[in-house]
């Protein structure tokens, strides 16, 4: 018998949040009580969690079956992460929780034990360590324990080569794990939590730098694990790998409960409404824009190695779409376009005036921006405030006599903030205090100040969640309505579908598609990029 | 040995310098190719090894010291008085009192990084002055030249006349230098204590997800560090045959530069014993060499400066981002 909370609809999902969980929680309860025809592996109730003064969670209740791969979603913030690391035992919840596993009862848990007792994570940034061989990384809990041992090297290799195994994936165990790809990273981390009798696996984005051809393949691992009995709790943007995989979604919002549903009959609308509270009806925004000047033209670009006789134009106020897989020279085309690297041959035009860049400080002066694929490491100073992060490309706009003037910064910070709807607290605030989507914002702000021609957009929306990801595009298509050139990278396909005019198909470093969003389908577009 | 090569880029490298600039100065110089200078050069760089493989722990463990130095010129001072308390002692004595003064020393920094949170390169350059100003103000600067005579006899090992007149001797700072290389290299990569201080210098939060204990991390790492520096102090003072307050003043830093050069990093998770012993070994072979060919030495630093930059820029830079076009792959990031 498969006992579900019934769906809130989107109306009840805008009430306040503290009905919800007591309805949630007591719901939860009494399924406890009942009982399905399987009893629960993991049940936790009452589950409360307070960071200085903000409370990241509300009596949230969440149960996983044995294995079953049960998703956890939610926008960033809601405290998904939080009650990740309360389940392992990195944090210790408020007093008066109860965590139900496998048969004990814990008022907390402590890494140790939920390790010992087969609670395994992979964490969203890995916690891998890369100076470290393979096998180290793999079984590093042979060398965990409070008094000295002795490490047995052939025992850790032989550990690690048989979780390899297991995922049918071959690694040469002895090298460092800095010389492998974020890909093969992931599976060291999923061999590592493999290692020893996991029954509870957790996945935190597992698959936000894969590419879909790997993504494939992990999901595949998922599924070997989850028919394995290992259950598997499953965190990620993706919602249509969410749908894909998972029998389960609990789905929470600012730190409360919204609801468990199954994933039959579930839409990736309907559980964007639920994490939201909002609707998002995504249409078509193509425009034709043939009668602007063009401002970019590039003519027979080529960089040996990684993209070959490229040709593209972009007009004033257009969108022009770029996708492709991961690897495809996407980004290494947009960074010779701002002159971070220099083209081997071919020409570009900006304005109908060839440019040759030598570096980005001569594209930044002839009107091109370029917001970086890494926003978190390479577009945004991350301890620095969010006033000094949007003036670092225009000091010149903020100084008077060589100095920076304070009132010019504030005015000129306070109008973008305005102009991008970004909610801040203080403008001296570090930038890491905002969300995915806000830190964007300021990325894109920082760029605009900079008075640009063409804004280059590479992956946008890498670690935004969905409700602020159109926020996002709203932004950009009033830019482009305002008479930028707009450039829109991104590998996945229905982002440059809806909102950009025209997309360019780009593979192994040619153009081998180009797409009208009016006429074509997006299901024409993603069965060619993703062939 | 293709994948030691792979994974041992470093101290390949600093090898293969060290043979280039060893046949250099043995056309150079008339006396550098000698087994007895080669000895030499042995017996006068062990007390920099041991303070090298000590703070080559701190390393590794994303820490940094800069009071190891003048800790160790405190070690000797409070050795002295110790020994003297005890009516003379002996080299165990000594070694189990330097030792201990050392680990102690260590462990205030320890304290100060993990207990107030104070960055370790603030919390040593604190410590390192006021190790200094304490000892400066207490010895007013006086040396003891009044040691006991078991630490101021020369005691060698092994000794042998060779056929062209010259002695090769293996002395007992050789011995007390090899035992400290062999534990730390046991302790760093043959021990669980020792990867989990790699594991926490590569990846602290990684490391503390799995539980290890991040205070034990630091005291181990600068325990180990100073039980180096107390034992490196001992042996010094044994060498010099006498205790001066600065005569280790200003060590810290050539330490520290050979052990960055034997490819440790700043930051942590890298580093090995090997690279370390090379590291001070290349630096004690170009002085030597330098000296032997009648360079001033007021020139010395300036040419050790250099090689270390040379060889970090190599070391952290593959040849295809130097020279970009040289291969296709080059310049991705």
């Amino acid at each position: 018998m498969q006992w579900v909370l019934p769906a809130a609809g989107p109306a009840s999902a805008g009430l306040a949040s503290p009905f919800k969980t007591v309805f949630g929680h007591t719901f939860m309860h009494q399924l406890a009580i009942a009982g399905g025809s399987e009893k629960p592996l993991l049940s936790l109730h009452d589950i409360n969690m307070t960071f200085g003064g903000v409370k990241a969670l509300r009596n949230v209740s969440f149960d996983v079956r044995p294995g079953e791969v049960h998703c956890l979603a939610g926008e960033n913030g809601c405290g998904k992460s939080t009650l990740i690391k309360i389940i392992t035992g990195v944090y210790r919840p408020a007093d008066g929780a109860s965590i139900e596993y496998d048969g004990e009862t814990y008022s907390h848990m402590s890494p140790v034990t939920a390790h010992d007792r087969g609670i395994q994570v992979i964490w969203q940034d890995l916690a891998l360590f890369p100076e470290m061989s393979v096998a180290e990384n793999i079984a590093f809990q042979t060398v965990l324990g409070r008094w000295p041992k002795l490490v047995d090297y052939g025992r850790m290799r032989k550990i690690a080569t048989e979780a390899l195994e297991r995922l049918g994936i071959t690694l040469d165990v002895d090298l460092p794990l800095k010389e492998y790809a974020i890909a093969q990273r992931q599976i060291v981390a999923i061999a590592r939590a493999l290692v020893g009798e996991a029954k509870l696996v957790f996945m935190d984005e597992p698959t936000a730098s894969l590419t879909q051809s790997e993504t494939d393949h992990l999901l595949d691992i998922v599924r070997g694990l989850s028919a394995a009995a290992v259950a598997v709790v499953f965190v990620s943007h993706r919602l249509a790998e969410v749908l894909e995989i998972s029998s389960r979604i609990t789905v929470l919002r600012d730190g409360a409960l919204v609801g468990v549903y199954p994933a039959a009959g579930m839409t990736q609308s309907r559980i964007t409404e639920l994490m939201t509270g909002k609707i998002f009806d995504q249409q078509v925004r193509a425009k034709s824009r043939q009668d602007q000047p063009v401002v970019l033209e590039v003519k027979g670009l080529s960089r040996p190695g990684q993209f070959d006789d490229i040709s593209l134009t972009v007009r004033r106020g257009e969108t022009l779409g770029i996708t492709g897989l991961l690897g495809a020279g996407r980004t290494e085309l947009a960074q010779t376009l701002f002159g971070m690297l220099q083209p081997a041959a071919g020409t570009i035009m900006l304005d109908g005036k060839p440019v040759r860049f030598s570096s980005n400080r001569d594209a930044i002066k002839a009107g091109v921006a370029y917001l970086s694929e890494d926003r978190l490491s390479l577009g945004l100073i991350q301890p620095q405030s969010i006033s000094d992060n949007l003036v670092i490309s225009s000091l010149g706009k903020v100084a008077s006599g060589g100095f920076l003037s304070d009132e010019r910064k504030r005015k000129l910070v306070a109008g973008w903030i305005a102009d991008l709807g970004v909610k801040i607290g203080l403008q001296g605030d570090a930038i890491s205090t905002l969300s995915g989507g806000n830190q964007q914002r300021i990325a894109i702000a920082k760029w605009l100040a900079t008075d640009p021609k063409l804004l280059i957009l590479d992956a946008p929306t890498v670690g935004v969640d969905v409700g602020a990801r159109a926020g996002i595009f709203d932004i950009v298509a009033k830019l482009a309505d305002a008479g930028l050139a707009i450039i829109l990278i991104s590998d996945e396909v229905p982002e440059v579908y809806f909102n950009a005019d025209r997309v360019l198909h780009m593979a192994q470093g040619r153009m081998i598609g180009s797409y009208d969003p009016r006429s074509a389908s997006l299901a024409e577009i993603e069965g060619a990029v993703y062939a | 040995m293709r994948s030691f090569a792979r994974t041992h880029a470093t101290e390949v490298a600093l090898l293969a310098v060290i043979a280039v600039i060893c046949t250099v100065l043995s056309f150079a110089t008339a006396n550098f190719f000698s087994l007895g200078n080669a000895f030499d050069l042995l017996n006068t760089s062990s007390v920099n090894i041991i303070f090298a493989v000590g703070l080559l722990v701190v390393l590794i463990a994303g820490g940094i010291d800069i009071s190891f130095a003048v800790a160790a010129s405190v070690v000797q001072y409070g050795t002295a008085i110790a020994l003297g308390w005890i009516g003379g002692g002996g080299w165990l004595s000594g070694l189990v009192i330097a030792g201990s003064l050392g680990i102690c020393l260590g462990a205030i920094n320890a304290l100060l990084i993990h207990r107030f949170r104070i960055i370790s390169i603030v919390a040593t350059i604190s410590t390192f002055n006021i190790y200094f100003g304490l000892l400066m103000f207490f010895t007013k600067g006086v040396s003891i030249y009044d040691l006991p005579e078991w630490l101021t006899d020369r005691v060698v090992l092994f000794e042998h006349e060779m056929a062209d007149g010259s002695w090769i001797e293996i002395t007992l700072p050789v011995l007390v230098m090899v035992l400290c290389v062999i534990a730390t290299w046991v302790l760093i990569t043959r021990t669980t204590t020792g990867r989990q201080l790699y594991a926490f210098g590569d990846n602290p939060e990684g490391a503390r997800r799995f539980g290890i204990n991040i205070g034990a991390m630091q005291f181990i790492a600068f325990g180990w560090l100073g039980l180096m520096a107390g034992i490196g102090g001992l042996v010094q003072a044994h060498y010099a045959q006498e205790v001066v307050p600065n005569a280790l003043y200003g060590r810290e830093l050539d330490v520290l530069a050979a052990v960055v050069l034997g490819g440790a990093r700043l930051g942590g998770g890298k580093g090995s014993v090997l690279g370390c012993v090379l590291g001070v070994l290349l630096i004690a072979i170009t002085q030597n060499g330098l000296n032997l060919m009648g360079v001033s030495p007021f020139a010395f630093k300036m040419i050790v400066g250099a090689i270390i930059l040379i060889a970090i820029t190599l070391s952290n830079t593959s040849i295809e981002r130097l020279l970009p076009f040289v291969s296709q792959k080059g310049a991705r990031r």
